[in-house]
């Protein structure tokens, strides 16, 4: 097989693992958006807080601890222990819950019927009052993030692929993991909204508000249902990515390579995040291995906005998009 | 009786008269934002020198000093609302750790007689003291970090580098880009082959770069990283095993959370440095005394010994030993910005006087002047343990290329003075 065949290859499979990772973040805009009508501009930011919540947890730190420090003249920084990784990311799925609460009850809950626009630049004040929460409880430090998720080449891959092609693939054992949780949170959200109680209420919901609470059903509940899931994925993507580059701010800025598989994808489907994602992927990593040496490179992130946008002429709800039809 | 009488009208005579300023040395800071890890330990050294000089020796030449930090959260343009905010306090010098800022405020600094230093970073052709009048860039500037790369290359391969490939990784902006022209000018001179791989803005996913990297095999791989681009790169080295011990990056991808994400994987990746590592310095117990001890250290006082923190440290030193040369040039502790430039311009840094300082072999010995505002640009190059979680010299400071590194500078810094209008001079 022609070298540059098996080098394509490669770089597609590897343009899918990465798309996976990319519709990771995407979820968590669909979940909120699907269910409430909110672009939450704050899902990145909500990764970055997950994800050195978990730190912080595991590490036995002392929140605000430079505050404290700074304010009673202490000295205080670790409680002096160590969680399990387990234990601490059910601790911090408790801690996203209790934001979910926090932001509805404080937020959203004095905004119901407000026009869309404004509901977004909420979720802007939001993501930065979530960037300065976040260094003041746990700090601006890059941190080791470990929870027992193996990374690195993954030996069968490359040993099997070696044997066929007479080239090993390489594929990292994170992004594999990535893929296998992408496809059980997907199966799982699927099948909560599809068949639980609280599901369907939250599809009721994202129909139509006024009818949902005629027949009972409460929109604050649904509502801090639907940030404590979106909360969740934001843990999960957090951790997919804090484990690679090590927890620190920028992880608030993985949202925006989540923009153009939403614009891909549509803003209301989760297969949608999931395709968009991996087309995305596999076009940009594609695009840079043909194009890219003749365009000087780094072509990745301007060529996912150039596909979503091309997409976007011609469906403009995106791949699974609900079409909008306005009746007047 | 006699003698004691004199003393108190001495006395009496000092405390009625005025009282010295203080020297100004506004810390333009990044304590929050994507690039607070790095701009953290900066910070804290830079503080904790100056609250040395004033708790140990009472100020500089017996001037107190003044720190006026000011967060810039590496935005430019809260850097040049800093710069504007903080130079009516009677600011020395400014050091704004970010080429962004550092290119907005040259022309501003020029023109209101501040002196700049910025130290491994802002604008190469700075080195050029004839057109660039406030500005110095000593001890070494960008493209001394690329030549010095490379020289590290023919030292451990006997001097023969022709046929090998060295791939360049660097952030896709005009501080990743700084090295490439030096880069081609070497590989043409040295022979050997030069690979791009720009990686966007943030650096979180450069996963195309490193497959390149693991198809084409290059020797070598050197890096102009910055944030969270470290950090995923040397991941990625480790993931396409690529050895550690021939990954080299600039000294901005050279600090300790540059390298711990990616825990034992990382061990043996080394980085270009213009100052020592470490904390076995006699300086440290000063700080631990004057400073830690008693409560006085900057941020959270964990970042002492950290690359980054002696980064701050040595910047701190070398302003305040022009601040002393400006002094002893003008004969007054009370000095202007003008007088600091002065002072910068005729500073030496000799083996024996870091000694004094409790710095020795802190940095490279060296002497600004007029003509040459970079000083000779040595550099070195230190490796991570991953083991003792420590970075440690294993090559000491050398000259670079001064043939390339020249002539690359009078062309630049010719431009520059063309486009400004500028008089190349001494003045």
């Amino acid at each position: 097989m022609p070298e540059q065949l098996l080098f394509a290859m490669e770089v597609t499979l590897n343009g899918l693992m990465a798309g996976v990772l990319y519709a990771l973040v995407a979820l968590g805009f669909v979940l909120i958006y699907k269910a409430s009508g909110i672009f939450n501009f704050a899902q990145g930011v909500m990764a970055l807080f997950a994800a050195m919540t978990l730190v912080g947890i595991m590490e036995g730190q002392v929140p605000f601890s430079h505050l404290i420090n700074g304010v009673l003249g202490t000295d205080v920084h670790h409680f002096g222990w160590h969680v399990p990784g387990a234990l601490a990311i059910l601790l911090t799925v408790g801690v996203m819950v209790i934001l979910a609460w926090a932001v509805q009850r404080f937020v959203f809950r004095h905004l119901v019927n407000q026009e869309p626009i404004i509901l977004f630049m909420a979720t802007i004040g939001l993501a930065y009052f979530l960037e300065g929460l976040s260094d003041l409880m746990w700090g601006s430090e890059i941190r080791t993030l470990n929870v027992g998720l193996p990374q690195g080449i993954n030996e069968t891959i490359d040993r099997v692929t070696y044997d066929l092609f007479g080239y090993g693939f390489f594929i990292d054992n994170l992004d594999i993991v990535a893929s296998v949780i992408a496809a059980l949170l997907v199966a799982a959200l699927v099948a909560f909204s599809q068949y639980t109680k609280q599901g369907r209420a939250m599809r009721a919901v994202a129909d139509d508000h006024q009818a949902a609470l005629s027949v009972g059903i409460s929109l604050n509940y649904i509502w801090v249902l639907v940030w404590s899931l979106a909360g969740f994925v934001a843990l999960v993507a957090g951790i997919m990515w804090g484990t690679k580059s090590g927890v620190q701010f920028s992880l608030s800025l993985i949202a925006l390579k989540a923009l153009p598989v939403l614009m891909l994808g549509g803003f209301t489907s989760i297969p949608g995040a999931i395709v968009g994602g991996l087309i995305i992927g596999v076009g940009e990593k594609l695009f840079e291995f043909l194009l890219g040496s003749a365009l000087g490179g780094a072509t990745e992130n301007w060529f996912a906005y150039v596909l979503a946008l091309l997409f976007l002429l011609f469906r403009p709800q995106g791949l699974f998009g609900e079409k909008i039809i306005e009746r007047v | 009786m006699k003698l004691k009488l004199t003393t108190l009208a001495l006395g009496a005579v000092l405390a009625a008269g005025p009282a010295l300023a203080e020297l100004v040395f506004p810390d333009l800071s990044y304590r929050t934002g994507p690039y607070a890890a790095g701009g953290i330990p900066f910070s804290d050294g830079y503080n904790d020198y100056f609250t040395l000089l004033n708790e140990r020796d009472g100020g500089i030449g017996g001037a107190p000093i003044r720190v006026v930090e000011c967060e810039t959260g590496y935005n430019t343009e809260k850097g040049v609302e800093c710069y504007e905010s903080t130079k009516g306090e009677g600011a020395l010098i400014y050091q704004p750790l970010s080429t962004g800022i550092t290119y907005q405020l040259i022309p501003k600094a020029t023109a209101d007689g501040i002196p700049m230093h910025t130290m491994g970073y802002g604008r190469t052709s700075a080195k050029n003291g004839e057109v660039f009048s406030h500005v110095f860039n000593y001890p070494a500037n960008y493209w001394d970090g690329a030549s010095g790369v490379v020289n590290y290359l023919l030292e451990i391969n006997d001097g023969d580098i022709k046929g090998k490939k060295l791939a360049l990784v660097y952030h896709n902006s005009a501080y990743g880009k700084e090295p490439i022209r030096t880069l081609e000018e070497l590989s043409k001179k040295h022979g050997f082959e030069l690979i791009l791989l720009p990686v966007d803005h943030p650096g979180q996913e450069q996963k195309s770069q490193w497959l390149q990297i693991r198809r084409d095999r290059p020797d070598y791989v050197t890096m102009w990283g910055w944030g969270v681009m470290n950090q995923v790169a040397v991941q990625e080295a480790a993931n396409i095993r690529f050895p550690m011990e021939n990954f080299i990056g600039v000294w901005w991808s050279g600090a300790e959370h540059d390298v711990l994400p990616a825990g034992d994987a990382a061990n043996g990746y080394k980085a270009v440095t213009f100052h020592n590592v470490g904390r076995d310095f006699p300086i440290y117990e000063d700080l631990q005394t004057h400073v830690v001890d008693t409560g006085k250290a900057a941020g959270a006082g964990d970042q002492l010994g950290n690359v980054l923190y002696n980064r701050g440290l040595y910047a701190a030193m070398l302003a305040a030993e022009a601040a002393k040369k400006a002094q002893e040039i003008h004969g007054t502790p009370d000095i202007t910005p003008a007088m600091m430039r002065d002072g910068m311009e005729a500073l030496e840094i000799t083996e024996e006087r870091m000694a004094e300082l409790g710095m020795p072999n802190f940095g490279p010995t060296f002497a600004v002047s007029c003509e040459n505002h970079g000083g000779p640009g040595l550099v070195g190059v230190a490796q991570w343990d991953a083991g003792s979680k420590t970075w440690s010299l294993v090559s000491d400071f050398k000259p670079t290329d001064g043939e390339v590194i020249g002539a690359l500078i009078a062309e630049d810094s010719a431009a520059y003075a063309a486009e400004n209008n500028i008089e190349p001079q001494c003045k």
